[in-house]
């Protein structure tokens, strides 16, 4: 009934008509003018394509892969050598450049999806099973520290909680001799109660005390680790019988989790848990009524908490939901990877990758999953990069880093590649004749 | 000194939030600038105090084309700004906020503090002010904080003067002293720029006024012209200034709040001893100044205070000491004062905001699942029922006017079956259309036998919904009046002091039958 039809350009000329009936307004209601909805809907699909984050993620790579290419052009002593005379023969630092770079890449590649050099498929595609085996605990953890993000917590005690959660799987693993499945389910439940239970203290703290989560949970990293190093050195607790490394025994046949596509891929059923659980994740947030409180804790908790919300209930849940998720990826390490027994380095820094896979996924257990792949093949392939070319595998981390730093700046993003701005829309000039129809009113 | 804007564009993004503005003002006149929320006057301003570069057009100050490039430069230029939200340093004296800024500073650095105290005793006996410069400014009173910023302005040899909104902080009484204030700047050749919505200011003050709509001036008018010219000059459109509302037919005392006493987070007491009851079926306005405890005690009915002492009773059922969750359910409806903060998930489409206070239990959520299907149906059903504009539910209310968005609160709480609706500043910030709107509804709620707390700071709003008044002083309620109490009787109270008419309680509300007030100055 008046004239405020959301922030409609074409309302500020059609405001007196269209304030002039509230009748017709009142029935109108939810209906917007359609200027020209074909164009409009165009123009809008692109602008969002543009303007939002699944180009600017995937942009992100592009420019941290152009970046990386610079990196490893300007590290390669055969390129320092052609750039030593590169007066006399510019074309040799080129060609220098190209090798270094395209071999790079190309064992990045070959090592990460697909090796041309085998002659079976069943060879070639050995890399692509280890990019998956790489991302599976890349996927479940970056799967709860998004959760985490989008229920407003900083989870970044990744390490922590898997280290609790390898001893808790681990020592069921090792301890007991259940039969074959019912043994392997209840260590998978250990491992996820485990980073549950790590990551519940620090929700605890935060709800009845305050204390910042991310305080809390680097803490937590700390304690857990000296914790579960003392616990592998102390005979009786986590050390293996009969030595004096710490190092816990090894996992009995029946709690491993089986290889997926057979013995000769290393690829186990851990990566049929991290596509359930995208798949379980997706439904908790966007599907059901626990989400939905996580979802509104995280956008406005002032509004969850006058909506009757439970803010300090919905903290304790979401970071208990968080950890146990992170604990299933130190499950898929300790069941799957290195089922011989593991040490104290067993979280292999997921927990933190765990929180740029979160980041490049935009914390949608979608986009993490896609997110937890390219890092598997990062980690896949940067090994035959330092193996075939004798890049070191720094660059790999370098690269990865710059992918956080260009998502962290989305208008640096846009300004290199000169992308719109989300949220503006093209400028129409005011047509004339309102112009001079205002003029002649304003005198 | 003269002040000209020519032709003054500024957009953002697709919005052209001020388009070709032109306006003079010439020394010694008041000139008003009347529009809506959102019609640009802001942005205006802020282009003319240099806090935003202006896309076209220029500023002329006596005839010289002006580049602003910071407030600073705008100060140095003679302009001084009277911000609506005071930048004042609250642990700083008088002398000291004063200063700041330009310190002049003696041998060594110190500060040449006896120079501002001279400057504000000067300025403080030029205009009758009487200031403290020693006094520190979290001890001062609202409106003499303002005549800090005054003085602050003044101080800087400011010969155009902006007030933005000045008096929303303000009781009527301050407000009075602020005309008069500004009028002997006049009278001392001061170009004034007057920035307000509200009509009764204009014409009491204003010698000249322009008004804006959707960032275009849409005319000039004079202030001997009546309410209903002006507020439909700024809305485009011709305005009804009353709300039509039939007497209020009181049932049983269906909420009763004994001696509630608030603590706040850091320990002072913010609502004292109140006690009050609402029938079935009338509204019940809580008057003041903002800042007096009323925040506070719509929050305690709601269970979001911590420290609350005294009973809270709602149709004989104790509400204090119960969980937001366990009020709500028991049937109350909350229309926070800050719907952005408060109210509504800015991120969370239209849909998802209408469910947000029932994520628990059905209609909305079934075995821990989100109903969907449900909840579109029932978001296009509130969406028309309530004409909320916009192209989808899905849309973020983020997105949304302020109209739009105080239409989906209160579609949310209206839409549960209510056993007392609260509804705290339930048109702050909206448009006269959407204030027309809330306040139909509101009525309406009321006509069908619920219990309404409205508290409000706007006389006007107090007056057109009001069946009873109680007004808020220092957290006590100082007095229970009709509806239709005089403006002058409610602003002695809201100053904390009794009417001289001793009949302080309300009489029987049945008193002031087929009563509907005027709203013309809510606008």
């Amino acid at each position: 009934m008046s004239d405020d039809s959301g922030a409609q350009a074409s309302a500020a000329e059609t405001g007196t008509e269209a304030a002039g009936s509230a009748d017709v307004a009142l029935e109108t209601g939810s209906q917007v003018p359609p200027d020209d909805p074909n164009d409009n809907r165009w123009n809008d699909a692109l602008r969002q394509i543009l303007g939002g984050s699944f180009v600017i993620s995937i942009l992100a790579v592009v420019l941290a892969l152009i970046v990386g290419a610079i990196l490893i052009a300007v590290t390669d002593p055969g390129v320092q050598q052609a750039a030593g005379y590169f007066f006399s023969r510019p074309g040799d630092t080129f060609q220098a450049i190209w090798n270094v770079v395209s071999g790079a890449y190309s064992s990045l590649f070959q090592g990460a999806i697909y090796n041309f050099g085998r002659p079976t498929f069943s060879a070639g595609i050995r890399p692509f099973t280890d990019t998956l085996t790489y991302a599976t605990p890349l996927i479940v953890a970056g799967l709860g520290v998004g959760l985490g993000f989008r229920t407003g917590l900083f989870n970044i005690g990744g390490q922590g909680q898997m280290l609790i959660a390898a001893a808790f799987c681990g020592w069921i693993g090792w301890s007991f001799d259940l039969p074959p499945v019912l043994h392997l389910i209840v260590a998978i439940v250990a491992g996820f109660v485990g980073g549950a239970i790590w990551a519940g203290i620090a929700g605890v703290l935060k709800a009845r005390t305050g204390a910042h989560e991310v305080i809390v949970t680097i803490m937590l990293n700390w304690i857990a680790f000296y914790l579960i190093s003392y616990l592998l050195r102390t005979p009786g607790a986590l050390q293996e019988h009969g030595t004096n490394n710490p190092k816990s025994p090894a996992i009995l046949p029946n709690a491993i989790l089986p290889p997926l596509f057979g013995p000769q891929y290393q690829l186990h059923w851990g990566f049929v848990i991290s596509i359930a659980a995208t798949i379980v994740v997706w439904w908790l947030l966007e599907r059901s009524s626990l989400g939905f409180k996580f979802r509104a804790v995280g956008e406005n908790p002032n509004a969850a908490r006058v909506a009757g919300i439970s803010v300090k209930s919905v903290i304790i849940w979401a970071l208990v939901i968080s950890g146990g998720l992170v604990g299933l990826a130190a499950v898929d390490q300790v069941l799957g990877t290195t089922t011989g027994g593991f040490s104290s380095g067993i979280d292999a820094g997921i927990g933190f990758d765990a929180i740029t896979v979160a980041l490049l996924g935009r914390s949608r257990p979608i986009g993490i999953f896609v997110a937890g792949v390219l890092f598997g093949a990062f980690k896949a392939g940067g090994f035959l990069m330092q193996a075939a070319n004798n890049i070191p595998i720094d660059i790999v981390l370098v690269v990865q880093s710059l992918i956080v730093l260009f998502i962290a700046a989305p208008p640096l993003v846009r300004a290199i590649f000169r992308l719109p701005t989300p949220g503006s829309k093209p400028r129409t000039k005011t047509p004339a004749p309102t112009a001079t129809a205002e003029e002649a009113t304003a005198k | 000194m003269k002040l000209e804007l020519r032709g003054i564009t500024k957009r953002f993004g697709s919005l052209t939030a001020n388009d070709h503005i032109s306006l003079t003002v010439e020394p010694g006149e008041i000139h008003c600038i009347l529009g809506e929320n959102g019609a640009g006057k802001s942005t205006l301003m802020n282009v003319l105090y240099g806090l935003l570069p202006a896309d076209e057009g220029e500023i002329l100050l006596d005839d010289e084309v002006q580049h602003f490039e910071g407030p600073g430069e705008a100060m140095k230029a003679g302009i001084g700004m009277v911000h609506q939200h005071f930048m004042l340093i609250p642990v700083f004296t008088v002398a000291e906020n004063v200063m700041l800024g330009h310190e002049s500073t003696g041998f060594a650095g110190f500060l040449n503090l006896n120079e501002a105290r001279k400057r504000v005793r000067e300025i403080s006996a030029q205009f009758g002010f009487d200031v403290d410069p020693d006094a520190l400014i979290e001890d001062l009173p609202v409106g003499v904080q303002q005549r800090v910023e005054i003085i602050k302005a003044l101080s800087r040899d400011a010969k155009v003067l902006v007030f933005d909104e000045p008096t929303a902080v303000l009781t009527p009484q301050e407000t009075d002293e602020l005309m008069t204030i500004m009028r002997q700047l006049r009278d001392a050749g001061t170009a004034i720029v007057f920035i307000t919505h509200k009509l009764r200011e204009v014409r009491e003050v204003a010698d000249r006024i322009t008004v804006m709509r959707l960032g275009k001036v849409v005319g000039e008018a004079s202030p001997t012209a009546s309410n209903a010219e002006l507020a439909s000059l700024m809305v485009g459109r011709s305005v009804e200034l009353t709300v039509q509302k039939q007497a209020a037919r009181p049932g049983d005392p269906a909420l009763q709040v004994r001696g509630l006493t608030v603590i706040d987070h850091i320990g002072q007491l913010v609502v004292n001893d109140v006690s009050f009851e609402v029938r079935a079926g009338e509204i019940l306005a809580i008057a003041g100044v903002q800042g007096n405890g009323q925040t506070e005690l719509t929050e305690a009915l709601l269970g979001l205070q911590q420290h609350v002492e005294g009973e809270i009773e709602l149709d004989g059922n104790p509400l204090s000491g119960l969980s937001v969750r366990n009020v709500l359910d028991a049937g109350v409806g909350f229309i926070p004062e800050d719907r952005n903060e408060d109210g509504l998930v800015a991120e969370f489409s239209i849909a998802e905001n209408l469910m947000l206070d029932r994520s628990d239990s059905a209609p909305f959520v079934k075995g821990g699942t989100l109903q969907l299907g449900f909840r579109s149906t029932f978001a296009a059903e509130k969406v028309s029922e309530f004409d909320v504009r916009t192209q989808s539910i899905d849309t973020a209310v983020g997105t949304l006017s302020g109209g739009n968005q105080q239409k989906v609160v209160l579609a949310r709480e209206l839409s549960r079956d209510l056993r007392l609706l609260v509804a705290a500043q339930p048109t702050r910030g909206l448009d006269v259309g959407s204030i027309e709107f809330v306040h139909k509804r509101i009525v309406q709620a009321r006509d069908s036998g619920i219990p309404v707390i409205v508290v409000s700071t706007e006389l006007d709003e107090v007056d057109a919904l009001a069946d009873r008044i109680a007004v808020m002083y220092r957290g006590g309620i100082v007095g229970i009046v009709p509806g239709g109490t005089d403006r002058e009787t409610l602003g002695i109270m809201m100053a904390g002091e009794q009417p001289d008419d001793p009949n302080g309680p309300a009489p029987d509300p049945h008193d002031d039958e087929g009563r509907s007030g005027t709203r013309g100055e809510a606008a």
